[in-house]
């Protein structure tokens, strides 16, 4: 009876059994959306970021280093805290953030850890240890500051900063997520990767509580954080921290560079800023400071900043006219029939225009230069004479990036043939005596404080150069890129810098350079410049390198409306070069003078021109 | 007569190999399902029998001198003294409010020093063998209604009773005693009813009451195209199904009036979580989201055993008693669960068939009780773990972890194998 019935039971029991197996195909084989959120369950990826590279000075003194800090979390529910003023007392809070602080933990999860307590110190760190066992569900997890050893050379070396969610947006390779530190600028920013190291990635198990439960696949997939290379830099801090004194109450920028290396001994920024104030909770504040501050503090000035030559260029005239075979230690020029003024004296030759900064002997100079041709109406032959002009003078690295070692060099500007077109909007639209101001520097050229140290670099080796850097090693092996162990030519014959020096030492002794800036025992040459700005007093510059025979050190100052070059630059760049040649300065005189002098009010007034709204509307 | 000697030779070795198959594989899962890779236990560690796992092993021990003790008692003894047994569940059903204590919320709990029991997980066993004794009695037929009220009786008085310790899940197991009866000679009808019921329910909250009207007159209308032609012409066919149609749709929109009025907050969340499978994925629909994904991320071979990441950290709730099949489908994959699936089906063909050959109608009725009793646990249990079935504390049998309901299990199951070891001293009549 009814035992058919079996078989109808059965087919019941495998109907379901089928509906079930086609269900689990679908959950286990078809749809994979499943596996992704297991991973995202179970799997917990922690990023670790390794100690960031240290930087060191040329004699191994340390410049940055990092400084571990101590965040503390806290996990509400393991968290008993029995007495809470015990515990405010021990990590110096107030009552009101305890409460307030657990209450918003508490609000976040209950189980997972939230930060309760950011950035203390080592020393605060080991204090609270031995309270530490009286407060379970706190734990402390471990984070680094950039730590700076001096106050000095902070705009070069730059500073590291959360990255901004532009950056984020635009970087190549995905590497930062939010809220990571990269290097902003100078060379923090130019070795960002090699600083940075590789950073480990880490996957945990977590259960469902988000407490971890050891490694996902024993840590095979784990990747360990690798430190960033150490940089071992070319600067002198002594000197660089001697130069950030000379160079206090004043804008503007002194580079200093190892002619026969290219090497950066050192390298202002004035005025600047405490690289020190710009790790951690005080960020913000301070960089809102420092951005609105019309001095512009974060800017790095030796590469970044633009300013005329002045007469300084006059020695690149000077070169370039010999080269180009217009001019000769013989030629002389009178005061006659130039558009350019000059101090009283007579018609002089190569080396003299160069003591005296003779601004007609280099109108005409340049005027040969660019007119000795025969073809053509006289803006053909002013096109063709300049571009012949500017072909040599842009090997000395005018209007183009020298390729230092820090972020945001600026190409600076060497008016061609092209760009005087595009100024006057067309060929043939101008000629000689629409440009010559550049033949004494002012006018449209624009150059960097860097370029004009290395103006002098190149006239210390008497033709080449090596490409200007702050970093001579990297990492273990201190190896360091080609590119700043290759000389430059600069297509001026050595012979020719002869009469160059020669005016230069002149320049020094009974020049254009003041008492101020002569060292007594040092064969120092340099030429001095006073760049016209037109919002306010004359920028002070001046380069030289030192001593004449065997040259250590050349240097460019820029001291801006400080008025003539040989009264300011050239004594702030005498100072170092005693400083870096002998150790010492024995001139306290003039050191405490120029430490002590003030062109600040000078420079505010110009900001103050520039910030005044423009009534009349030129 | 017989003796234990005998019951050797005449023990059914393929279910036992069955039973011993699924408790290994069980006891295995287990001890995956609370391995914690970060602080393994040793077996030598006392810790270790403080672990599920490890309580569970002390059970298959227990459960192994269960039976033995099954084996040698006198085969005659559960059709005798069945309604005894199934009275004294009734009492400690009855005592269990005033005495028990509470465990996971539920107040059905024994507790005797450190074992707790639950006696609704041997009211099953109990309501199977005073059924299959009423059934023997060769008068009682099924297809008469006083019959089935009796019947209906029997199983019904226990299952007020769970309902009323707040069970309801142990409760709707007793609806698997359709089976038994159904086998017995209860018209088709009723199961049809029942499963049709079922559907109406489900489609009632699925879709709108249009649609399901719609449904109905379409099928009515194929009905009357394929009917004789006879019946076509007379008006008595068509006023039959207007009448069927008006009925099934007034219970249709009843549905939405029972699920809203009559279950339980909890209750309601459950099919609301069945329904709509991304509800409240963190709160109420937690459990299923979690042991889909568990399942799911098992992919067509599995994690390996120890290997799941899952049923590992706690995301899945009850992972070793109800919802041990999400560490099967994470750690063994596609493959495994099929497998399992398929050793299951396996078991319950080897059952009926045993069932089928009993002479005596008791052995008979109480084999398909069992075989109805799993297979009602398989269905619902696995059904729930993959977003079938609402959520339910079911467990799945032989794997779960759980004292009394392995216990359960192993004496539903070894009480039939003890009587059909004696087929044949049995009189069919």
């Amino acid at each position: 009876m009814f035992s058919q019935r079996r078989n109808l039971i059965f087919l019941f029991f495998g109907i379901v059994g089928l509906l079930f197996i086609g269900k689990l195909f679908f959950l286990q084989v078809i749809d994979d959306t499943y596996e992704k959120a297991a991973d995202n369950n179970a799997i917990r990826k922690i990023i670790q970021i390794p100690f960031r590279g240290e930087v060191y000075d040329r004699f191994g003194k340390l410049i940055v280093y990092n400084t571990p800090v101590y965040d503390l979390y806290i996990i509400p529910r393991k968290a008993v805290v029995k007495d809470t003023n015990h515990f405010c007392r021990v990590f110096r809070v107030t009552k009101e953030y305890f409460i307030k602080t657990t209450q918003r933990a508490r609000a976040y999860s209950r189980v997972k850890p939230s930060l309760f307590l950011k950035h203390l110190s080592k020393e605060d760190f080991a204090s609270v240890q031995d309270a530490m066992v009286d407060f379970p569900g706190f734990f402390f997890e471990t984070n680094a500051f950039r730590t700076y050893q001096s106050r000095s050379f902070s705009n070069a070396l730059g500073y590291v900063a959360e990255i901004s969610p532009n950056a984020l947006v635009d970087q190549k390779d995905d590497y930062y997520r939010q809220g990571d530190y990269v290097g902003i600028s100078g060379i923090e920013s130019f070795y960002e990767e090699t600083l940075r190291g590789q950073r480990g990635v880490k996957y945990r198990m977590v259960n469902s509580n988000g407490v971890e439960k050891g490694d996902y696949k024993n840590g095979s997939l784990n990747i360990n954080p690798v430190s960033g290379n150490n940089l071992y830099t070319s600067i002198d801090l002594a000197i660089q921290e001697y130069a950030d004194s000379l160079m206090q109450h004043k804008v503007g920028s002194l580079v200093a560079i190892e002619p026969s290396t290219g090497e950066i001994l050192a390298m202002v920024s004035a005025p600047s800023y405490d690289a020190s104030q710009l790790t951690g909770n005080n960020f913000s504040k301070y960089y809102q400071q420092l951005a609105l501050d019309p001095m512009k503090p974060l800017l790095n000035r030796p590469p970044s900043a633009y300013y005329r030559p002045g007469s300084t260029f006059k020695l690149v005239q000077a070169l370039v006219g010999q080269q180009l075979g217009f001019i000769g230690p013989g030629t002389v020029y009178s005061h006659a029939g130039a558009p350019v003024k000059c101090h009283g004296h007579g018609p002089v030759d190569l080396r003299g225009a160069i003591r005296v900064s003779c601004n007609p002997y280099f109108y005409h100079a340049f005027r040969k230069m660019i007119y000795d041709n025969t073809t053509g109406d006289t803006y053909e032959r002013s096109a063709k004479g300049l571009q012949r002009w500017a072909d040599l003078v842009a090997n000395f690295g005018f209007g183009r990036k020298l390729g230092v070692d820090l972020g945001n060099e600026k190409k600076g500007i060497l008016p061609n043939v092209e760009y005087y077109n595009s100024v006057y909007k067309g060929e043939k639209m101008w000629k000689f005596s629409n440009i010559y101001s550049i033949s004494i520097g002012e006018g449209e050229i624009v150059v960097s404080p860097l370029k004009m140290a290395n103006l002098a670099a190149i006239i210390a080796n008497r033709g080449w150069y090596i490409p200007p850097h702050v970093v001579k090693g990297v990492g273990l092996q201190k190896s360091i890129d080609p590119f700043y162990k290759t000389p430059v030519k600069v297509g001026v014959d050595a012979k020719y810098f002869n009469v160059v020096i020669d005016g230069m030492e002149d320049a020094v002794t009974h020049g254009t350079v003041e008492a101020d800036g002569r060292i007594p025992d040092i064969k120092m040459v340099g030429k001095t410049g006073t760049s016209q700005n037109q919002k306010g007093k004359d920028h002070s510059i001046f380069i030289a390198f030192a001593p004449r025979d065997n040259p250590k050190i050349a240097i460019a100052v820029f001291v801006e409306n400080a008025g003539f070059g040989g009264s300011a630059a050239a004594p702030i760049a005498s100072l170092v070069v005693e400083k870096y040649l002998k150790r010492k300065v024995d001139r306290k005189a003039v050191e405490t003078k120029f430490m002590n002098m003030n062109y600040l009010p000078n420079a505010y007034s110009v900001v103050r021109k520039k910030v005044a709204p423009d009534s009349t509307k030129k | 007569m017989t003796d234990s000697n005998h019951i050797q030779g005449r023990i059914d070795w393929i279910t036992v190999g069955f039973y011993v198959l699924f408790v290994g594989l069980g006891w295995l899962n287990i001890y995956s399902a609370v391995y914690s890779p970060d602080a393994p236990l040793a077996f030598s560690d006392p810790a270790f029998y403080n672990s599920n796992a490890g309580k569970q092993l002390v059970w298959l021990g227990t459960s192994f001198v269960l039976i033995v003790c099954i084996l040698v008692i006198d085969f005659r003894f559960f059709e005798s003294f069945a309604l005894f047994i199934y009275l004294g569940l009734l009492l400690l059903l009855i005592a269990v409010p005033f005495l028990g204590v509470t465990i996971n919320g539920s107040h059905s709990w024994f507790k005797f020093g450190s074992v707790t029991i639950q006696p609704a997980e041997f009211a099953k066993t109990a309501t199977a063998l005073l059924l299959a004794k009423y059934l023997n009695d060769p008068l009682v037929n099924l297809t008469k209604f006083p019959f089935q009220w009796k019947a209906a009786l029997i199983i019904g008085i226990p299952m007020v009773l769970i309902i009323g310790s707040n069970e309801t899940g142990s409760a709707l197991v007793f609806a698997s005693f359709m089976i038994l009866l159904y086998r017995e000679g209860l018209p088709g009808a009723y199961p049809a009813l029942f499963i049709g019921g079922i559907v109406l329910f489900v489609s009632a909250l699925l879709v709108q009451a249009w649609i399901i009207l719609v449904v109905l007159v379409v099928l009515a209308g194929l009905l009357v195209l394929f009917m004789p032609i006879y019946m076509q012409r007379d008006p008595k066919t068509y006023l039959r199904l207007s009448g069927a149609i008006a009925g099934i749709m007034t219970l249709a929109l009843l549905v939405d009036w029972v699920v809203n009025n009559v279950l339980k907050e909890h209750q309601r969340n459950r099919i609301r979580v069945l329904i709509d499978p991304g509800f409240d994925p963190r709160g109420l629909g937690y459990q299923v989201t979690q042991s889909k994904i568990a399942i799911g991320s098992g992919g067509f071979w599995g994690k390996g055993f120890l290997g799941g990441t899952q049923t590992k950290f706690d995301f899945v709730p009850e992972q070793s008693t109800d919802m041990v099949f999400c560490t099967i489908g994470e750690e063994h994959g596609f493959v495994g669960v099929m497998l399992m699936i398929l050793f299951f089906l396996g078991f319950l063909w080897r059952l009926m068939y045993l069932a089928d050959l009993q002479r005596s109608r008791f052995a008979r009725a109480y084999g398909f009780g069992l075989v109805g009793i799993l297979f009602f646990h398989f269905l619902v249990n696995i059904g729930m773990t993959i977003g079938l079935m609402p959520i339910m504390g079911i467990p799945l049998p032989f794997f779960s972890y759980g004292g009394s309901s392995l216990w359960s299990f192993t004496i539903l199951l070894f009480i039939f194998l003890k009587l059909d070891s004696h087929r044949s001293d049995m009189l069919s009549r």
